[in-house]
């Protein structure tokens, strides 16, 4: 109680506008110790943890730019493939149109040397057949001329009936004899 | 416990007129000679409390932070992009971010020591607290000036404006040097001790005329009444106060933002 008197007395001398030392001194120190404090413990950490998330942000942006580009690049190739195969099957079908067109080209040659072949087979035979005749002919025409004759000859050709009749006779013998 | 005591002695002798008398605590207790005083001993304690609250908020700080590093991010955060990029410049902020944080915090706590119940005196109303802050705020803002433009180019940097030449020179740099370096540190105590004691002050008023009026004044008639609303308007005082506590709290870390970024900025 006393004390507090003391100080309402003091009061009114007391100059608040005069700083006490021990309170500058308290102030420095506590305020010293607080920073150091702060500075080790307490900064780091948030820088570390700023740090990081600027971090992640960035890795973030990055990762999607690098599958941004994978993804181009995956695109490009596809595209590319695309473009190769279609070269490829319009080769493909060019090749196969050739190779038909030869094909059939070949098929025509062989078609029409096999009918050459075969016309002149046939003109061969027929020819071989109309020699073969031709000599049979000759001989049998001479055998047969010389066999008339000689009928003709040994028989009276005076009758012209009879004569008729020997040559109407030697046809139907003739007629036999090719049956 | 003071206050109590003050409201019944004054309650006894007449009507209480809290001053600059009231400023005045009793030793808590004394260590070999030197009277410990309430503002000292909290002063010390809101050591622990700043510490407490960013060690604990900052401690496992992650990517994605918790609702604790949240907190705590919140204020780093302002004091960090706000106040010290936004005024020293991206390039040398970051060395002045611990003093400023420091700072904020310290004042703040010390600030709001006004209107904690069975605390309720801000230690900044006690003038020497502010001085120390002020002188160091001095200190850091010349050395980093000095330590950018050199002595004779600081004084230079800090004396003459840009632009100005000829005999006007005579005028503006004792001016000049008046302003930047000699009245700062002391407008900046002034303005942090006067607010807080004119707060406390006014604080003072209303309750302990609350309680002489309603418990002491001769006409219970008038005199309950007249307390009530001095109590209310007490409360009233108290919220102002607060936003003052933390005002000031953020315009004393933002002119020392300031003053360190002039000092150290290449041109004018």
């Amino acid at each position: 109680m006393s004390a507090i008197l003391v100080a309402a007395a003091e009061g009114e001398e007391h100059n608040p506008l005069i700083p006490e030392l021990p309170e500058i001194v308290l102030g420095l120190v506590v305020l010293g110790i607080l920073f150091l404090l702060i500075r080790k413990f307490v900064v780091p950490n948030f820088e570390k943890a700023y740090a990081e998330r600027t971090a992640a942000i960035e890795g973030g942006i990055e990762e999607a730019k690098s599958a941004q580009q994978e993804a181009q690049a995956a695109l490009e190739q596809y595209t590319a493939q695309l473009a190769d195969a279609r070269h490829e099957a319009a080769r493909i079908r060019e090749e196969a149109k050739e190779q038909g067109a030869q094909i059939i080209a070949e098929l025509r040659a062989q078609a029409q040397e096999e009918a050459a072949r075969i016309t002149a087979t046939a003109h061969a035979q027929v020819e071989a057949e109309r020699s073969q005749a031709l000599a049979q002919l000759k001989s049998e025409v001479g055998s047969l001329a010389t066999d008339l004759a000689g009928r003709i000859v040994g028989e009276s050709l005076e009758d012209e009936a009879r004569q008729r009749r020997t040559v109407e006779r030697f046809i139907t013998e003739l007629e036999g004899s090719a049956n | 416990m003071t206050l109590a005591s003050t409201a019944l002695v004054a309650a006894a002798d007449g009507p209480p007129q809290p001053g600059p008398g009231s400023f005045l605590l009793p030793p808590t207790f004394t260590i070999g000679g030197w009277e410990v005083n309430k503002p000292e001993l909290f002063l010390v304690l809101s050591l622990v409390i700043v510490f407490a609250f960013a060690y604990a908020t900052s401690r496992k700080a992650q990517v994605v932070p918790g609702r604790l590093q949240f907190a705590g991010e919140l204020v780093y955060g302002f004091i960090r992009n706000s106040i010290a990029r936004d005024n020293i410049g991206s390039a040398d902020y970051m060395k002045y971010v611990p003093y400023l944080f420091t700072v904020f915090l310290f004042v703040l706590v010390n600030n709001f020591y006004g209107v904690i119940p069975v605390i309720q005196f801000p230690s900044m109303s006690k003038f020497g607290f502010p001085v120390a802050l002020a002188l160091v705020t001095w200190l850091i803002y010349n050395v980093a000036g000095i330590g950018r433009h050199g002595f004779v180019g600081y004084l230079k940097h800090q004396t003459v404006p840009a632009g100005a030449k000829g005999p006007i020179l005579i005028a503006l740099v004792p001016l000049e040097f008046l302003s930047n370096i000699i009245v700062r540190p002391f407008t900046l105590a002034l303005r942090l001790f006067a607010t807080m004691f004119a707060g406390h002050l006014l604080i003072l008023l209303f309750s302990l005329g609350a309680a002489y009026l309603v418990t002491g004044y001769a006409n219970a008639a008038i005199g309950i009444p007249a307390g009530v609303l001095s109590f209310v308007l007490g409360i009233g005082v108290s919220f102002l106060d607060m936003l003052i506590m933390f005002l000031q709290a953020y315009v004393f870390t933002l002119l020392t933002a300031m003053y360190i970024g002039s000092a150290i900025a290449d041109e004018h």
